[in-house]
């Protein structure tokens, strides 16, 4: 009896160790890659679709394979879907090797600790820190760490405009915020609206009530990483960009459902003289309007405030660290990051230089990449660079979207209403940091 | 002392073949549950232990500081209980509103979908022209694929390019401004209006399927006695159709409750407040703030819940029947 029950022991302790086995996930494909021949690379949307992506990477990637025999599986992710694949491949330990991320992440995934440190050797092997602009390096992690990220491609943003429409009306492009409001009122009549926002993306929200509070010399977080969204400051800064809308009625209350391209697709068809935007020529060219008929300038601060129009926005490219092919991925990021990678891939996808000494050529159209340029240069303040910046986002952001539908249906919101979501929004931040 | 415990019941299946001379093998007794042994380790595999593990993720501060390496998050306590409940702080007082939202949202949902529902099934249970037709087109919601209907509603929902408002104020001639839907208070009856539709088609086809059930000698019977339709849905239809009631009410419920696909995909990722069902809430909680610990107590605070309401329902619902 004693042999039978050890014998059934036996037999559902082998059956449970089969099922065991089914059940723990077989090691992911990028990562099952022999002798470093394949790599798995994640890529953001840049270009104009998916598909431009994929079209815009291939003859990049095949040079690549050429050169070292490694071949690139490319997936390209859209923004919506970026993130949360990223969390779930730190999540699980299933990851692409390479991966490119929104630059304004990168000291909150650096604190996952799930990215290569790009350490002085590391570096040296991809071609060393001095070769990138320092206001794009200054992107790549939180100041005083080993960075987890190397800038790819730099964007910033503009305010960009209908020439046309400005000549007709005989409207200079604006140089400050009272001008760019003057000339969208003057802009806005018959239907018509002067100015367009991207106002139900909460990301792009906060990243102006970033740049408002930051043109009225505001920080969003203390020297200790606290967060302090409540401060006069913000306040007024989130106010002043509420009241495009709301006082100043040069928005159309329905950009509040606007959460992606629809604002640019306006602005090409002619129906809005001005759309704020992240480089976003090669959309605006792709969808026919030609480089002559557009302009763009720095997103104007108000007459007296700090010049600032912009932050140095852009991609970054992270290796992970549980990477079974890390001298591969090394040699990847090299060579994206190598001048003539780069030179290719921001030509096509309208992006700036991270290169010191590159010139920006993108989309033949020099003049308006000298102005993109000095606003990366020159007038750009970097994010908050801290571990809380994506949590920032997404509370601020989200209480932004609110505050816009709440004009859109045509409430008043009040500063003493502004400071109240945004104090909801630092409690959030604060309980889920401590 | 082993042996003696062992000991009796090697003696029973002994016996038992004596007594029983059509079972000649006892040596195979534990052949049935060696067969069933991979099954009981899937469920356990698929049913248990993610709740286990999201009961432990509860206990732990689980940041993204630590969710590459979950062994070295340090203990929370009851830390992300206490967050969760304290309804002063702004993270304790969204989850209450999202909790009254989602009650609201179901009570809702479930009622109308009951409502319509048994509206459809008892008027095609008669014979007529064309009641195949009805019956596929009343089922189409149930069998297309949600996120696609969903998406559908979404464009029908804007503001100035929507189906709806277009219907209401251009066609219809409704005064006043065009409202928005899928934001401020609006969304809520937004929500509703898509979750009844995709919820409605299920309650009508279980209902159709427990009226077939009903002998039609019943209602023949009832009407040579003078009773009229209304009398005959009341005390014959309902009391018929109860334990099919009982099932189908709570199925939706849990359901509606738990709904997330709905929100998702009409609001994205910046939920209003009147759209902000609690499985969303909960997601938006853990997800875009990376704090799966405290998304984890949440869930678990919402398992509870629905634990109670479902035990009070089955009590309850057991209680009368045994009664009656």
């Amino acid at each position: 009896m004693t042999i039978r029950t050890l014998t059934a022991a036996a037999a559902i302790a082998a059956l449970a160790l089969t099922t065991a086995a089914c059940g723990s996930p077989s090691s992911s494909p990028s990562q099952a890659s022999e002798g470093g021949k394949t790599l798995t690379y994640w890529a953001s949307n840049t270009g104009t679709s998916l598909d431009n992506d994929k079209e815009v990477l291939a003859p990049q990637l095949k040079k690549f394979e050429e050169k070292t025999g490694i071949k690139v599986n490319l997936e390209v992710i859209g923004w919506n879907d970026l993130q949360t694949r990223i969390q779930t491949a730190v999540t699980s330990g299933q990851a692409p090797d390479v991966v490119n991320i929104g630059n304004t992440w990168a000291s909150s995934l650096q604190s996952t600790n799930a990215f290569l440190p790009l350490d002085e050797d590391t570096m040296k092997a991809v071609g060393g820190s001095d070769k990138f602009v320092k206001a794009a390096l200054e992107t790549a992690g939180a100041p005083g760490q080993v960075p987890a990220s190397v800038p790819l491609y730099g964007m910033v943003y503009g305010l960009y405009y209908n020439k046309a429409i400005f000549a007709k009306a005989g409207i200079q492009p604006p140089k400050t915020y009272e001008e760019m409001v003057s000339a969208a009122k003057k802009l806005t009549k018959d239907g018509q609206f002067g100015l367009s926002l991207r106002a139900g993306s909460y990301s792009t929200n906060a990243h102006f009530a970033f740049l408002n509070s930051a043109q009225n010399g505001a920080e969003l977080f203390d020297a200790e990483g606290k967060p302090t969204f409540t401060s006069d400051g913000v306040v007024k800064g989130v106010k002043r960009y509420l009241d495009l809308m709301q006082s100043e009625k040069v928005v159309k209350p329905s950009d509040v459902q606007v959460d992606s391209g629809q604002g640019v697709h306006e602005f090409t068809a002619g129906k809005v003289p001005m759309v704020i935007g992240a480089t976003i020529d090669s959309i605006i060219q792709a969808d026919g309007m030609k480089a002559d008929e557009y302009g763009v300038v720095p997103y104007p601060a108000p007459a007296g405030a700090k010049d600032i129009a912009s932050f140095p926005a852009g991609i970054n490219l992270s290796v992970f660290k549980n990477t079974k092919n890390k001298d591969g991925a090394l040699k990847f990021v090299e060579f994206m990051t190598s001048a003539e990678t780069q030179k290719a891939l921001n030509d096509k996808f309208g992006t700036l230089p991270v290169l010191k000494g590159a010139a920006p050529t993108f989309l033949a159209d020099t003049e308006k990449a000298k102005v993109l340029l000095d606003i990366y240069a020159n007038r750009s303040k970097p994010l908050p660079l801290v571990a809380a910046e994506d949590q920032f986002e997404s509370t601020v952001g989200k209480a932004m979207t609110q505050l816009f539908s709440k004009v859109a249906s045509g409430n008043t919101v009040s500063d003493e209403e502004i400071r109240g979501a945004l104090e909801t929004a630092q409690q959030q931040v604060a309980a889920s940091a401590g | 002392m082993s042996v003696t415990t062992v000991e009796p019941p090697a003696q029973k299946p002994t016996v038992r073949p004596q007594r029983k001379n059509c079972r000649p093998k006892p040596s195979g007794w534990w052949m049935p549950y060696a067969l069933i042994a991979p099954a009981v380790l899937f469920v356990l595999a698929i049913q248990i232990l993610p709740m286990v593990i999201g009961i432990f993720m509860s206990f732990i501060k689980l940041t993204k500081a630590f969710i590459a390496n979950w062994g070295s998050a340090p203990a929370a306590g009851v830390a992300n209980y206490s967050v969760s409940l304290d309804f002063n702080s702004a993270v304790g007082k969204s989850l209450l509103a999202s909790f009254f939202v989602t009650c609201g949202f179901t009570v809702l949902v479930v009622g109308l979908s009951w409502i319509l529902g048994m509206a459809a099934a008892v008027v095609l249970q008669r014979q007529f022209r064309g009641r195949g037709f009805i019956r596929t087109l009343f089922l189409i919601p149930y069998a297309l694929p949600m996120y696609a209907g969903i998406i559908a509603w979404k464009f029908m929902f804007q503001k100035d390019t929507g189906a709806i408002n277009h219907f209401l104020f251009d066609n219809l001639g409704l005064g006043g401004e065009k409202p928005f839907w899928l934001i401020g208070d609006s969304s809520f009856a937004a929500m509703v209006v898509v979750a009844l539709w995709r919820t409605w088609p299920f309650a009508f086809l279980m209902l159709m399927a427990g009226l077939q059930s009903i002998p039609s000698e019943v209602y023949e019977a009832s009407a040579v006695d003078g009773a009229k339709p209304w009398r005959q849905w009341r005390s014959i239809t309902l009391p018929m159709l109860k334990p099919v009631n009982v099932v189908l009410i709570l199925v939706m419920f849990l359901w509606t409750f738990n709904d997330f696909n709905t929100p998702f995909v009409l609001f994205g990722n910046s939920q209003p407040p009147g759209g902000d069902l609690i499985a969303f809430h909960i997601y938006n909680a853990s997800f875009l703030t990376w704090n799966f610990g405290l998304g984890s107590a949440m869930s678990v605070l919402l398992l509870l819940f629905l634990l109670l309401v479902t035990g009070i329902y089955l009590i309850v619902t057991n209680w009368r029947s045994r009664r009656a």
